[in-house]
């Protein structure tokens, strides 16, 4: 059985807004095929304010699609349209005490309810352009569709670059051997993961120090330019990362909010340390801030 | 009140008999099976006296044909990966598309190894096509596997009958019978049956402990090599406590079969009928005249069966569902997808499957719980609307699909 929180398991057992709603003036249909949970989103729009008076909701799913319906129902009375869409699928999960990775899904389904019964309401038609795929990454639910967007778009080679640009396999690494078959399947063939020939002078032993090409200021701007590159997709777990300082090879980072304290926090910072190094040419050591007072 | 456990496809209850047969091989019966001392002589009889039970069970011609394995698992890798082994100019597998995932995720494996496999379709009762199966017959193929009986509908296969097509074309037969042995008889000396799978936790044995019968003359390729245990058919140390508790549990369900196949079926029969008298819009899956004694699949039209599944647990019953939803995999049931089932059925269809152990007075209280249920998940249905599913096409549920 699922590991539902006591949140899920109330919202399931005793739903909150279930069932029709007559004066509803915005309704949302949406399904997802992956699993065949469906729903229907219906909204009680005040037509002068724009404030969401009442919502209602229908499902046909699992116990985590209904209390994520139920959820989202709570959260959005009271809201205005434009309020209401700034909801994520985040926010549902988090209102219940998080969803296990395989159901995460049903919040996004709940977000969609959202933004189709908003689009009826206005008289647009929505359309949904997220495709769901089997879930390869158990540890930070990543699917392979996502996996499979993100080799194309980067042309990534070898399952250490897809863990650094999605995070999937980052964490008990059971999944690698899908995700190895995931870049068989876009790339025809796997990668040797072999470190690639160290082009950075600087990474050969023995040699005598070479000028570095950047200028420091040029090189902590790189530093800051990628940093903010990354962090969408730590926001995206509501974490982020600040530069705290930059002393040669060491480079202090603070990261915050979920990431804080983390159990994958050295995987994250693994992550961060490869895009360096990568975007600077350079071997460098990304450390947390707290190793600064050690330094 | 006292749980009512109603998920014996999932697994079973270890008897107390076999519990108790069990407890000595922990302590003072601890040797090896295998030593020259004393400690491990006691072992090897009892594990001989195992092996003869398990053999008489499955009505097998020698006792040096049961090889034990951890697992129905490993039984089933072992023997499609050892016909391929043994044959490996042959590079074709039959199976079919309900099978266990322990025969389809291996399967799916061997087709990235540039097997062939073919997966038999079935109809909407779960039954194979027999002429399709003959015309797939020739000698590229090593290995058929087709299972005894389905783990959610509990429908069987005429597994006795497709072997003797196998064999005519000099073709291996393996079956999954994990589901079946125990609970319908079994006399393999008189099939051509040459491999078959089972799994001692089905059968009130513990987990941990399964079976590979291999037929003598087979030509048999080991899983694991090492030591000479099982006649070096299958290495590594013998469970012995378990070996000797399936051996009690094999004996015992020897002496229930009987009652498997009336009392048990009785009470399943009971279940359906008290069932579908007060839910409408609810069906049993499967071949409906060719089925396990103890299994009852119905499919409840437009609620999803984890919702189901989480009231009947409030209410002290366990059951699961043919919506694979419950384990780790989003997709509705492949077994429910093969038969055509439609997916507002495929995902609120539940398994009740029962045992020796199960009363007419817990068929009753599952009677008068399910009805409740199901109507209080339809009330929350955008399928459904007051006393049955929505006709009206104007208020017609038809959601965008992601």
């Amino acid at each position: 059985m699922w590991d539902y929180s006591e949140k899920v398991r109330e919202h399931f057992f005793n739903p909150k807004n279930s069932g029709p709603l007559d004066e509803a003036n915005g309704i949302g249909d949406v399904g997802s095929i992956k699993c065949g949970d469906a729903l229907r989103l219906m909204l009680k729009v005040n037509p002068e304010s724009e404030v969401i008076e009442d919502a209602h909701f229908q499902t046909f799913g699992c116990g985590s699609a209904i209390a994520s319906s139920s959820a989202l129902t709570e959260i959005i009375k009271g809201k205005t349209l434009d309020e209401a869409l700034k909801v994520s699928n985040q926010d549902i999960a988090d209102y219940l005490d998080g969803l296990p990775p395989e159901k995460m899904h049903c919040s996004v389904m709940g977000r969609e309810a959202l933004q189709a019964a908003v689009a009826n309401y206005r008289g647009e038609v929505w359309t949904d352009d997220h495709e769901e795929g089997d879930l390869v990454c158990k540890c930070f639910a990543i699917d392979a569709v996502m996996i499979e967007d993100t080799i194309r778009a980067n042309g990534l080679k070898t399952r250490e670059e897809v863990t650094n640009y999605t995070k999937a396999g980052g964490g008990c690494s059971a999944c690698h051997e899908k995700i190895e078959d995931v870049l068989i399947a876009v790339n025809g063939r796997l990668y040797s993961s072999e470190p690639k020939p160290k082009k950075s002078p600087l990474a050969v032993p023995g040699e005598s120090p070479v000028k570095p090409k950047l200028t420091n200021y040029q090189r902590i701007r790189k530093i800051e330019d990628t940093l903010e590159a990354l962090r969408p997709m730590l926001q995206r777990d509501h974490g982020d990362v600040t530069l705290v300082e930059v002393d040669g090879k060491k480079i202090y980072v603070a990261l915050t909010g979920a990431c804080q304290g983390c159990s994958m926090e050295s995987a994250t910072l693994g992550g961060i340390q490869a895009k360096l190094v990568e975007a600077l040419g350079e071997l460098v050591q990304v450390l947390p801030v707290a190793a600064l007072a050690h330094a | 009140m006292k749980p009512i456990y109603m998920d014996n496809n999932a697994t079973t209850a270890c008897d107390p008999a076999v519990v108790e047969a069990m407890l000595p091989f922990f302590t003072e019966q601890f040797g090896n099976a295998s030593s020259i001392h004393s400690f491990g002589a006691q072992v090897g009889k009892a594990l001989k006296e195992a092996r003869g039970k398990v053999q008489a069970l499955l009505g097998a011609a020698h006792d040096s044909e049961i090889v034990f394995t951890s697992c129905g698992t490993e039984s089933d890798a072992t023997a499609i990966l050892s016909a391929l082994k043994a044959y490996p100019e042959r590079r074709t597998v039959i199976t079919t598309v309900v099978e266990h995932p322990a025969i389809l995720t291996l399967c799916d494996y061997l087709e990235k190894e540039d097997y062939i496999v073919h997966r038999l379709r079935v109809d909407k009762k779960g039954r194979v096509d027999l002429d399709e199966y003959k015309s797939l017959l020739n000698d590229r193929v090593a290995i058929v596997s087709i299972m005894w009986a389905n783990n959610e509908t509990g429908t069987l296969f005429p597994v006795e009958e497709m072997a003797e097509m196998a064999h005519e074309k000099g073709i291996l037969f393996h079956t999954d019978a994990v589901q079946a042995v125990g609970k319908v008889p079994i006399d393999l000396k008189n099939t051509k049956i040459d491999l078959l799978s089972l799994s001692g936790h089905k059968l009130h044995a513990p987990k941990g402990i399964g079976v590979l019968y291999v037929r003598r003359n087979t030509r048999f390729r080991p899983l694991l090599r090492g030591g000479h245990q099982e006649r070096g058919r299958r290495a590594g140390t013998e469970n012995s406590a378990s070996i000797v508790g399936l051996g009690v549990a094999c004996d015992l369900a020897a002496q229930h079969m009987d009652a498997e196949n009336t009392v048990v079926k009785k009470l399943r029969d009971r279940l359906e009928r008290g069932i579908l008298a007060k839910v409408k819009n609810a069906f049993v899956n499967g071949d409906l005249h060719y089925r396990l004694p103890n299994t009852a699949s119905i499919a409840f039209e437009y609620v999803e069966g984890e919702g189901i599944l989480l009231l009947l647990n409030k209410e002290g019953i366990a059951a699961s569902s043919g919506s694979a939803c419950t384990s780790g995999s989003l997709e509705p049931s492949h077994v429910m997808r093969a038969m055509g089932i439609p997916y507002t059925a495929a995902h609120g269809t539940i398994r009740f499957s029962l045992s020796r152990y199960n009363t007419e007075e817990e068929v009753d209280r599952v009677i008068a719980a399910v009805p409740p249920i199901i109507a209080q998940l339809r009330k929350l249905s955008p399928y459904w609307s007051g006393e049955g599913p929505v006709t009206n096409l104007e208020q017609a549920f038809q959601p965008e699909y992601a």
